[in-house]
């Protein structure tokens, strides 16, 4: 927060700012003080803000058109695709864009990750971050199975089936999320009702992730404490506002290159065969943001163990500010950390690709090991390292490193520092 | 600038997930490649194609397969065969629809219009199914988005008859074919040198009338295929000079501090 009172220059904007004091917050966004040392990793909370609003508009307009119902719903999508003004190009942003929303919300927590950002004082802010990822696999999920195409029906099929793992309950929980015996019709409506709500409480936690953002104010990639405001800090207009807008747009660049050149590369082709619940398509895949999960759900032979690893994998990321014991933030610190960190991406991109596979042979082993190294990740060796890892020395502000180049730099003149004092 | 290469390398490892799972499916062959007027930046239709695939369509391929989205209006839109609007009328008049009730409270038929969606070969799918022993002819207005190769496993599909390889027993009603998946298909080689007539003088082989018919089947599946393209390329040249510009205004303004940006 600005230490400083504002107060509005104009007698309208002086009377209405002491009822409702939105200049004031106004101000404050943009004077908020943000190290000047961010690099573009940090660009992507602005970047994720437009992808939810994207979402927001087109879905709105595209609620206008569709119709939940299982009979009708394949064929108004595609009255969306060929008689509504634009509707193919209207359709194609919010499909390719749910894609887009989950490759920055991953570049976003990996960013996290790196740099320690969910460290104290920022914990809350990291779980109300892993509350709106998950919000957003189930909003992913229902949207999917809104086209009511083959995969939408089966991917429902499957993940609402996770649910009659639950002892004595399952079966009853499962027929009252179906609204049924099976996936039908009161399915579509209500994950439409669902698919249609969920985005305003994210929107609602973006507001409260931000928020939780402005009281510590941002980690920065050397991770260390800093004056607010000072010689480190720049104020976020116009500075951070251009930077972002630069980032986003070629976050666009590559989004537009999508939308218009290869707008089905990232669906599967059997969602344009209407839905049939007398055939099972060969492979049963959901979309690649959720392989991961897929994979560790696949990798335990047992259904209920299978479904609790699968929400243990989302639950050790809330916990993870308590289960990283280190109090260094930056990975540019922690040299075995890093080392780690890149398995750990390593790790879950193998378990996207075993997810899109098979669940036999060497896929599954590969799964099962790659499973097993998550969960040591965050609950054996982060735990550990912590405690053990001989850390480089920090600096003592932003203004040297970055004088000197990037924080790598400074950690290398630190330890050159060390060894001639040696 | 790091930060586009490690863009791309993350892009790359998607697409790779992608593409491996396309890959994962089935044992047959990998469909034959063909340089679609359609694909590419600047891709468009090839105009006289379409004409001449709607009528493979309609002559040989409508007896089954429905084209259950799309009206025939749509043969007269621009992006698409562009068939004059009285050639598209006439081509509505050839079917019947039925209508009503009327203001006795009958149902009548009278020919199609263009506003009319396509008339389906079948009254439901159960009687598609019967006549087609035990398998239904999927609808193909959306078929090469639902096949996994698109444009190029349509063409090879109807390509792709070939004698079955020795020891592999084939049940009546049940062809060969290279390229389906599984190898087995329940549609026996639909086109035949010279089935059709081309009004245009174009000789009918059957790679020909393939190629014909797979960009027909693209259309009715992309109908908009040429706006995406041509407003995808405005749209990248338009981003492209904002970010031109907003990268210097980002240098100008960054330059009042002694921080690089």
């Amino acid at each position: 927060m600005s230490d400083h009172e504002y107060t509005p220059k104009s007698k309208v904007g002086k009377w209405f700012n002491d009822r409702l004091p939105l200049l004031t917050l106004a101000n404050h966004l943009t004077d908020y003080p943000t190290p000047k040392n961010l690099n573009y990793w940090w660009t992507f909370g602005g970047i994720l803000t437009f992808c939810l609003i994207t979402q927001i508009i087109t879905g709105i307009v595209l609620g206008m058109h569709y119709v939940a119902h299982a009979d009708l719903a394949f064929q108004s999508v595609e009255h969306i695709m060929r008689d509504v003004n634009y509707g193919w190009l209207i359709r194609y942003v919010h499909a390719n864009g749910a894609s887009m929303f989950f490759l920055a919300v991953y570049i976003h927590i990996f960013r996290s990750l790196y740099y320690g950002s969910y460290k104290s004082p920022r914990e809350v802010i990291w779980i109300i971050g892993m509350l709106i990822y998950f919000l957003m696999m189930a909003t992913a999920f229902m949207g999917y199975v809104l086209p009511w195409g083959q995969m939408s029906f089966w991917g429902a099929t499957v993940i609402t089936n996770l649910f009659s793992a639950i002892p004595l309950v399952g079966e009853s929980i499962t027929n009252w999320l179906w609204g049924g015996y099976s996936v039908d019709n009161p399915t579509l409506t209500r994950f439409f009702s669902l698919h249609y709500l969920f985005p305003f409480l994210i929107l609602g936690l973006v507001v409260l992730h931000i928020w939780a953002l402005h009281v510590p104010g941002n980690n920065n990639p050397i991770g260390i404490d800093i004056k607010k405001p000072s010689k480190d800090t720049v104020p976020f207009h116009p500075y951070i506002v251009i930077k972002d807008a630069f980032a986003l747009l070629i976050f666009l660049l590559i989004f537009a290159f999508f939308v218009f050149f290869s707008p089905n590369i990232l669906g599967h082709a059997d969602n344009y065969i209407e839905a049939n619940p007398l055939v099972t398509p060969a492979h049963i895949v959901p979309e690649w943001y959720l392989l991961p999960f897929y994979a560790i759900l696949r990798s335990v032979p047992d259904k209920l163990l299978g479904v609790i690893a699968m929400f243990a994998a989302i639950f050790v990321l809330v916990i993870l500010p308590w289960l990283d014991t280190s109090k260094v933030r930056s990975t540019v610190f922690r040299p075995i950390y890093k080392q780690f960190y890149w398995f750990l991406v390593a790790d879950v991109l193998i378990l996207g690709y075993v997810g899109a596979m098979p669940a036999e042979g060497l896929y599954l082993l590969i799964a099962r090991v790659a499973t097993a190294y998550y969960f040591a990740h965050f609950l054996i060796i982060l735990p550990f390292l912590g405690m053990k890892e001989k850390t480089t020395p920090l600096p003592l502000s932003i203004t040297e490193p970055i004088l000197g180049g990037s924080a790598d730099m400074a950690m290398a003149r630190n330890n050159l520092d060390l060894k001639e004092k040696l | 600038m790091r930060i586009f290469l490690k863009l791309i390398f993350l892009l790359v490892i998607i697409s790779s997930l992608i593409l491996s799972r396309a890959n994962a499916a089935g044992e047959q062959q990998e469909p034959l490649k063909v340089d679609w007027s359609f694909k590419s930046f600047f891709g468009k239709f090839d105009r006289a194609s379409l004409q001449r695939g709607y009528q493979v369509y309609t002559e040989v391929c409508a007896s089954c397969h429905s084209l259950k989205h799309l009206s025939y209006r749509n043969l007269a839109e621009k992006g698409g065969p562009e068939f004059t609007e009285l050639e598209a009328k006439a081509i509505a008049s050839n079917f019947e629809v039925t209508d009503g009730p009327n203001s006795d409270g009958e149902m009548f038929e009278r020919p199609a219009k263009l506003s009319d969606k396509f008339v389906m070969p079948y009254a439901n799918v159960q009687e598609a199914i019967a006549a087609n022993g035990g398998a239904y002819p999927p609808d193909m207005s959306v078929l090469v988005k639902a096949r996994s190769g698109g444009a190029n496993y349509i063409y090879s599909v109807l390509m792709g008859y070939d004698e079955p390889p020795a020891g592999m027993e084939l049940d009546d009603g049940v062809y060969y074919n290279k390229y389906m998946y599984g190898n087995k298909i329940k549609m026996s080689s639909p086109l035949d040198e010279d089935i059709v007539e081309y009004s245009d003088g174009t000789k009918a082989t059957v790679d020909q009338m393939a190629r014909d018919v797979t960009t027909f089947l693209q259309w009715t599946a992309e109908p908009h295929l040429e706006t995406r393209h041509k407003l995808g390329f405005r749209v990248i040249i338009y981003l492209s000079v904002l970010t031109i510009l907003v990268y210097f205004s980002m240098k100008k303004i960054w330059s009042r501090i002694e921080t690089k940006v």
